[in-house]
């Protein structure tokens, strides 16, 4: 493990404050932290490209069911209603939790863009990156269902 | 306050909705709302209808935020119109080009009503 990567852990709990503010002031709820890790399928992926002084991307997974219910929550609209803007909802969540979490770092927030979101549905796939180390992972609970907010770095 | 005709400007339908329901739970009476998926699309919109409040993302495709707020001057709809901008890029050089551009206010996603409220509120009384 790089002396890069040591410091790039210390951006874990920067990450958790990212999201949690995302969810308690667009979705009015709170992320929790799990017991233990959930590795039950994810269908819905949001990702994020950042570029500039911090090269990578942040990726949002969770299931369909949070996915549509937090997209109800957003909207302030019934489950049924939530559906057709889903990947725009998680797009939006993903790019919030980017965004809020490289304005927590000095330098970053003018350092860095990002790029716009891109949502991946299904889970029968494998991602490949070419980052250059291990990438930050965190997990959370939304309403009891898993979430997990990654963040892979090129140099 | 009057009623407010509010033009929101972002790539995201589901952001253009939180935008507009968090203008009507901050108390402001709206009286039309229009929306525009980027700033070539705004523009086009003030071509033909004249309104109070643009909120506007600044990152989006075709035109960005920054690009549309200074092409705003020659428009005649959007003379004196105030400019909120509402957007991701927090850092302070973003709200310094914003503000130099021509904006009247910068609000950070994520947001709450509240925030928009003392944002808004200020500007369309022409205090800020």
């Amino acid at each position: 493990m790089s002396a890069t990567h040591d410091s790039h852990e210390n951006w874990m709990p920067l990450m958790e404050v990212a999201a949690k503010e995302v969810f308690e002031l667009m979705l009015s709820c709170q992320l929790t932290s799990p017991d233990a890790v959930d590795d039950s399928p994810m269908a819905v992926t949001a990702m994020v490209g950042l570029a500039g002084q911090l090269c990578g991307v942040l990726s949002f997974c969770c299931s369909e069911k949070a996915a549509t219910l937090m997209t109800s929550k957003m909207l302030g609209v019934d489950l049924e209603k939530a559906g057709p803007e889903l990947s725009d909802a998680l797009g939006e969540i993903c790019n919030m939790v980017a965004g809020n979490f490289k304005n927590k770092i000095a330098g970053l927030g003018d350092g860095c863009m990002l790029s716009p979101p891109t949502v991946i549905t299904g889970s029968d796939y494998d991602m490949h990156s070419l980052a250059d180390s291990p990438g930050l992972e965190i997990r959370l609970l939304f309403e009891g269902m898993p979430i997990k907010v990654t963040l892979q770095i090129h140099s | 306050m009057d009623s407010v005709r509010a033009l929101i400007v972002d790539d995201s339908s589901v952001m253009r909705k939180i935008v507009e329901r968090c203008l009507r739970q901050a108390g402001i009476e709206l009286k039309q709302v229009l929306e525009a998926g980027n700033g070539a699309e705004a523009l086009s919109v003030l071509q033909d209808n004249a309104v109070d409040l643009i909120l506007c993302d600044i990152n989006m495709p075709v035109m960005d935020g920054l690009e549309f707020v200074k092409q705003l001057s020659g428009v005649p709809n959007a003379k004196g119109v105030p400019v909120v901008m509402i957007t991701t890029e927090g850092s302070e050089a973003h709200v310094v080009q914003a503000i130099s551009a021509g904006a009247r206010g910068y609000i950070r996603k994520p947001f709450t009503a509240e925030q928009v409220k003392e944002h808004v509120i200020p500007v369309l009384a022409g205090k800020s």
